[in-house]
């Protein structure tokens, strides 16, 4: 059970603390991605995007060079804290900010384009300042944009394979995920284990998307 | 309070430039009348500095709050804006919506309780927004307005989204305001009606531009006017086509639940803002019967003006619309004409604008 155990609550470390760090940086990125008349917009907006079309490998293929002690992120943090990127949860925690980035930055911007400017400058007139406003309407109109952010940043990043494969290996307490335990237990034929795992991932999966359609659609019947 | 709001601002856009410069009193209401695109709400959004392109100057009564140097961000402008929608706050309550502006403002000029009571909120107060009328959501953005102890009051059409009913059931709230508060409010509208019955002063607008401005009772009798005023006086009334009469070349319209004859043909159900001018009304105390003045409608006195030597003009109300007569003293007399009194008004002469009936 141990070696059920353990993989499963390394998914849930790395998707709990990528979606962390998705909400706190995506939000400014969102916010800044609905508001700004930048003709880099849809250069960033592409960028944002592109983990959707690649193949995870390829994806996983470059974050190994730069994440690398050779790569120029991996030799800095090499040099900063003396241990390598690649092959750890840190390198697997950046890999899946990256990885997971659409996941977190879409929701959030639609929400946020959805808002308009009406309530916000409303705020502005009566004393708000803009980050005031930000925080006490701008935010919790766009909840249901929040919420699906972090949900799907977070089973994302749960179902993450190829990404983890290249970037992190499979070292037990370290890397060793679920998705990618999974794969070794029927690369050797232990097709119960397999099952095990398999089965309260999708319970899971299903738990979480069905509670998050249930509270948005309460949060979308309040705003109505 | 004393003092006057000193406005000038120019703002250009590829469709669109605004170029104003007036002063405005810091007392009563002052209506600023114009057709659609005219560039009221843009002077509106200059004021609230919400235009960050607008390069201009702003002085409210002694403070400066814009001017070649300086210029306050949006929340440091002790304004209370109500804007054509209410866009109230749906993640809060009625109460939590009103106190929002009222937390974050420095002085308390209104305090909750009066603003709760001169807008009829009390009952309201812990209902979600969700649930609330239009009435009642314009009703709880005014409230919302007033208690960020604002030094002026900017409404931009607050009532323009809202039906007539919706529109009568807020009107003797403003009324109220007008009367309990000593606020300077800026309105904004394209309502005759509204301008006529809440406003003090008024500033029409044309173009982007400033084209009158004063006392409204002078602005409205201003000649040079195409909107108001002279020659053109008159009124505006909103319509709609019931059915045509080909043989004839008329179109039966109707308005409340009276009805005219206006010239042309209008697919019936076709929005018509009727204007009519005071120099084409002639009143009777009688229905005369059959002459050769189409339209003769009932409708009561409302107040008369004393013009020049001779004339009066006479405010009529017909329906829940106004009309403006312009008759000699001497008819006055001889017809021994008092305000209240119920007349039959004569219309010679009915101009079609088609107009939509809305918009900004």
């Amino acid at each position: 059970m141990a070696s059920t155990l353990g993989p499963l609550l390394l998914s849930v470390q790395l998707a709990a603390l990528t979606t962390l760090i998705l909400v706190i940086l995506g939000t400014p990125l969102a916010w800044w991605l609905s508001r700004t008349r930048s003709r880099l917009k849809p250069a960033i907006q592409a960028i944002v995007a592109l983990p959707i079309v690649l193949p995870p490998t390829v994806m996983g293929f470059y974050l190994l060079i730069v994440l690398g002690p050779y790569g120029a992120v991996g030799r800095w943090w090499v040099e900063v804290t003396g241990e390598a990127l690649t092959f750890s949860f840190s390198g697997l925690v950046i890999a899946s900010c990256f990885y997971s980035l659409p996941f977190a930055v879409q929701p959030l911007q639609s929400a946020f384009d959805a808002l308009g400017t009406q309530e916000v400058e409303a705020a502005w007139t009566l004393g708000a300042s803009k980050i005031d406003a930000f925080f006490t309407i701008a935010v919790p109109l766009s909840a249901p944009g929040f919420l699906t952010a972090t949900v799907l940043s977070f089973a994302h990043t749960l179902g993450e394979f190829g990404v983890v494969l290249m970037v992190g290996g499979n070292i037990p307490g370290e890397t060793r995920v679920v998705s990618i335990a999974i794969y070794d237990h029927v690369e050797s034929l232990d097709y119960a284990s397999a099952h095990q795992m398999s089965i309260i991932l999708v319970t899971f999966a299903f738990a979480v998307l069905l509670s998050m359609f249930l509270a948005n659609r309460r949060l979308e019947r309040r705003s109505r | 309070m004393s003092g006057k709001i000193a406005v000038r601002y120019g703002l250009q856009r590829s469709d669109f430039s605004l170029n104003v410069d007036a002063e405005i009193p810091m007392r009563g209401i002052t209506g600023v009348f114009g057709e659609s695109g005219a560039g009221k709400t843009a002077l509106l959004r200059c004021i609230a500095g919400l235009e960050q392109a607008a390069a201009g100057r702003l002085v409210i009564a002694d403070e400066v709050w814009q001017d070649e140097t300086v210029s306050r961000p949006v929340h440091e402008r002790e304004i209370g804006y109500v804007f054509q929608e209410p866009r109230l706050f749906a993640h809060l309550n009625v109460r939590q919506n009103i106190e929002y502006g009222q937390r974050r403002g420095r002085r308390s000029d209104t305090g909750f309780d009066e603003a709760v009571e001169l807008l009829g909120l009390r009952d309201l107060l812990d209902r979600p927004i969700n649930t609330l009328s239009g009435g009642e959501a314009q009703r709880t953005a005014i409230a919302r307005a007033l208690l960020r102890s604002p030094r002026v009051m900017l409404m931009d059409e607050p009532l323009a989204a809202l039906d007539r009913a919706r529109r009568d059931e807020i009107l003797p709230f403003l009324d109220r305001l007008h009367a309990a508060l000593s606020i300077p409010v800026i309105y904004v509208s394209h309502s005759v009606e509204e301008v006529i019955r809440l406003c003090d002063y008024l500033l029409v607008m044309e173009h982007g531009c400033i084209v009158a401005a004063g006392d409204i009772h002078e602005v409205l009798l201003r000649a040079d006017l195409p909107l108001l005023g002279g020659e053109e006086a008159g009124a505006i009334i909103q319509a709609t086509a019931i059915g045509h009469d080909a043989a004839d070349g008329l179109t039966r319209i109707a308005f409340d639940d009276l009805e005219m004859w206006v010239p042309g043909a209008y697919q019936v159900g076709t929005p018509l803002r009727l204007r009519i001018r005071a120099n084409d009304v002639s009143l009777c105390r009688e229905d005369p019967g059959t002459s050769t003045v189409l339209n003769a409608l009932p409708g009561s006195i409302e107040s008369m003006r004393e013009e020049g030597e001779s004339c009066v003009l006479v405010h009529l109300a017909v329906g829940s619309g106004h009309i403006l007569a312009r008759i000699t003293r001497r008819s006055r007399a001889q017809l021994q004409l008092e305000p209240g009194d119920r007349v039959i008004a004569q219309i010679k002469s009915v101009a079609v604008k088609n107009a939509p009936a809305a918009g900004r």
